[in-house]
């Protein structure tokens, strides 16, 4: 039981693949202007983690070793398209807003990363939990860092359907954070707080 | 077609539209290869190399086996088996062919089928409608474009390397904030260019 909480956790906290081993940074750059495009993004991925790592898992001794890497790409691709597929159909304002970095999912270090050192070599329960853990931790690292951005740029955190004005009317935002620099800097100064809160508490 | 709009694309995609800084694409070999600066530019070449065929075999076959066939459902798989088997092949030849370059380049070429640079130029080269010509010269100026972001940070990096920096900001977090400045810089070439 503990090693299934376990798998869990570390993709979460100890192995937040964002914070602690900056794995698929692209999208997490790239698409965190807003709260709500954050959330897509980061459910998107874990949708493509989570499948991609239970086939994997389940065909995994079938696979030859030397043609494996092949052999996820494609797994991947599939699961991306699919989820490409959906987004365009149900929610097109999101797809739009995510724009090129949807088909990029596929060459995420991250998924690959996970497919090669986790659900190639474990059952298919364990890989599904990982999917959910590294999923969860992504969509929270990619929502922490849109909300900084949009809050200090716009000063408003949006949710889909609105927006909602948090910081009041006479604010006067800090346009860089919505632009691509202030994706580098928001991120920086937020790695050193999230490494503070981890030294605090010891995580390691 | 004109020159001019050939040269604006250059332009554009080395300096406005950087791949890298502007677009965030290929940002992990971006902040993973920029500690030194000759694996920084081993990489640059290399990318330069398989972004300029990738977009081009890709622009191929989304134009004459996707388009006639009405399978461009099938352009995300396409492309990724594309570019893999691409890496696979310049790797095979490079070997047989010239082992000087193979020493060179080859440790980055199996890190490049990751690069969602080269995934991205493709993608973008057929979202921007580019005809055959503009869609080479795309490629290579945003392959360029790539190489000058990266070599300009492994050069920043090696001397941040040795300056006193708080512990707190070492790692990543002082090579974030060094791309935020130079992203910064390059900023200032916005709205100078367009098509």
């Amino acid at each position: 039981m503990s090693t299934l909480v376990n798998d869990i956790s570390r993709g979460i906290l100890k192995e937040n693949p964002v914070f602690r081993l900056l794995l698929g940074m692209c999208p997490v750059l790239g698409v965190t202007v807003a709260v709500d495009n954050g959330l897509g993004m980061g459910v998107a991925a874990t949708i493509v983690l989570l499948c991609a790592n239970v086939v994997i898992s389940m065909v995994r001794s079938f696979i030859p070793k030397s043609v494996r890497i092949p052999c996820f790409i494609v797994v991947i691709a599939t699961f991306v398209t699919m989820v490409d597929m959906v987004l365009e159909a149900f929610v097109p304002p999101v797809h739009d807003e995510l724009g090129i970095f949807v088909p990029l999912i596929v060459v995420n270090c991250m998924i690959l990363g996970r497919a090669e050192a986790f659900a190639s070599k474990q059952p298919v329960l364990r890989s599904l939990l990982d999917g959910i853990g590294v999923g969860i931790g992504f969509t929270i690292a990619l929502v922490l860092l849109s909300a900084v951005r949009e809050i200090l740029g716009d000063g408003t955190i949006s949710y889909f359907v609105g927006e909602l004005n948090v910081m009041g009317s006479g604010f006067d935002p800090m346009g860089v954070m919505t632009l691509p620099p202030g994706a580098f800097i928001a991120l920086g100064v937020l790695l050193v707080l999230v490494n503070a809160f981890f030294r605090k508490f010891k995580i390691e | 077609m004109e020159f001019g709009n050939l040269m604006a694309i250059i332009f554009i995609y080395i300096l406005v539209d950087n791949l890298v800084l502007h677009q965030f694409l290929g940002i992990c070999p971006f902040l993973g290869v920029s500690r030194k600066m000759e694996t920084a530019l081993g990489m640059s070449m290399a990318v330069v190399f398989v972004m300029t065929m990738a977009t081009v075999v890709a622009w191929l076959i989304f134009h004459f086996v996707l388009e006639p066939f009405d399978l461009m459902f099938l352009q995300i798989v396409a492309f990724i088996l594309v570019i893999a088997s691409l890496v696979q092949l310049v790797e095979t030849v490079m070997r047989k062919v010239s082992p000087a370059l193979y020493q060179g380049l080859g440790i980055f070429l199996p890190l490049i089928t990751t690069n969602c640079a080269i995934m991205g130029a493709a993608l973008l080269a057929i979202q921007e409608e580019f005809i055959f010509i503009e869609a080479v010269v795309f490629a290579f100026a945003a392959a360029i474009g790539f190489a000058v972001a990266l070599v300009l940070l492994a050069g920043i990096r090696e001397r941040v390397e040795e300056s006193d920096i708080s512990e707190r900001l070492q790692g990543p977090v002082v090579t974030l904030l060094t791309a935020g400045i130079l992203s910064l810089a390059f900023n200032g070439f916005q709205g100078m260019l367009s098509l």
